[in-house]
């Protein structure tokens, strides 16, 4: 079982694709339960306290606002832990403010620059072939990172 | 700020979303099939399906068993609230739940996922095109035309 991170982390369509051929699908909701289920202080919504811009400085440089460096804590480990990543391109889903845009931008970047890192490049579909073709590739890909891959 | 301690409930547990799309089966009955199975998981019944948490292992579990209801129209997503978070629910935000967009987004797209799915499960290796890479011009006006037009703007 391979651990697979999906962009955009929000996505129920890649988590569910992940899963259902077996694989770990590593998005912004294992981030936000592992904060959300370790006592600390209270720190609403997401549990993300002062500590998070700090651990962003990994990922950013201390200019970066501190808005990407907090979002950077959330997605950064989750994609050094990642043994492959899949990517759609055209999610207007997770577009937001200029904190969400820039950390997009930065995320993508950082998949792609980890080295020896399976990266799938895909587009969601608009129609039944393209469905046909998303669903494929994705299968594909989830096949040849070995594991277990039938649920 | 003030510095109140943070107990967290349902330590140890995971919450995952049932989204159930089908022409068949409607939240209802995939929700009472939950219950029937359900090991002493807590379930939630939704307008578009229900919320599970529990142990890792059990929810697995029934997530696997669920699915065989309608393999094609069921989606699974992760989450990491459990259900009813005061800081999530909409009952004491108001208006939609930060993430439905999301969600009512992506529902949009079940259609074409679920014929992918029938497609491939009836046929192992289909001939289909592949979607390649954006490309970074994509959908921006090529050089050339950009050099007609402002020809054309010259020339009246």
């Amino acid at each position: 079982m391979a651990k697979v991170f999906i962009f955009p982390a929000t996505s129920l369509i890649l988590s569910d694709m992940v899963e259902r051929w077996g694989h770990e699908a590593l998005g912004a909701a294992t981030g936000i339960r592992e904060r959300i289920q370790t006592p600390s202080l209270d720190s609403p919504p997401l549990q993300m306290t002062p500590e998070d811009p700090k651990k962003g400085l990994k990922y950013a440089a201390v200019e970066v606002p501190c808005g990407v460096r907090g979002r950077m804590s959330l997605y950064g480990p989750l994609i050094e832990d990642a043994d492959a990543a899949i990517i759609v391109n055209d999610a207007d889903l997770s577009f937001g403010c200029m904190g969400c845009a820039r950390t997009n931008e930065l995320v993508m970047f950082m998949i792609r620059q980890q080295k020896g890192l399976p990266v799938l490049d895909i587009k969601y579909p608009g129609t039944d072939d393209e469905g046909v073709a998303f669903v494929a590739q994705i299968k594909e890909f989830l096949a040849g990172l070995g594991g277990d891959s039938d649920d | 700020m003030s510095e109140k301690e943070y107990i967290p409930t349902y330590v140890g547990t995971i919450t995952k979303y049932v989204f159930i799309d089908s022409p068949n089966v409607t939240p209802q009955t995939l929700v009472i099939r939950a219950y029937e199975i359900s090991d002493g998981l807590m379930i939630k019944e939704t307008c578009f399906g229900l919320q599970i948490t529990g142990e890792p292992k059990t929810v697995k579990k029934l997530i696997t068993e669920l699915r065989t209801v309608d393999p094609a129209h069921i989606f699974v997503k992760d989450r990491g609230f459990p259900p009813g978070d005061p800081r999530r629910c909409r009952a004491n935000l108001g208006g939609a739940r930060p993430g439905y967009y999301g969600h009512e987004f992506e529902s949009g797209l079940f259609r074409y996922i679920s014929h992918g799915l029938m497609e491939l499960e009836k046929n192992t290796a289909p001939t289909v095109t592949r979607l390649g890479k954006k490309k970074l011009d994509e959908g921006k006006l090529p050089l050339k035309k950009l050099i007609e037009i402002i020809n054309n703007e010259e020339a009246q």
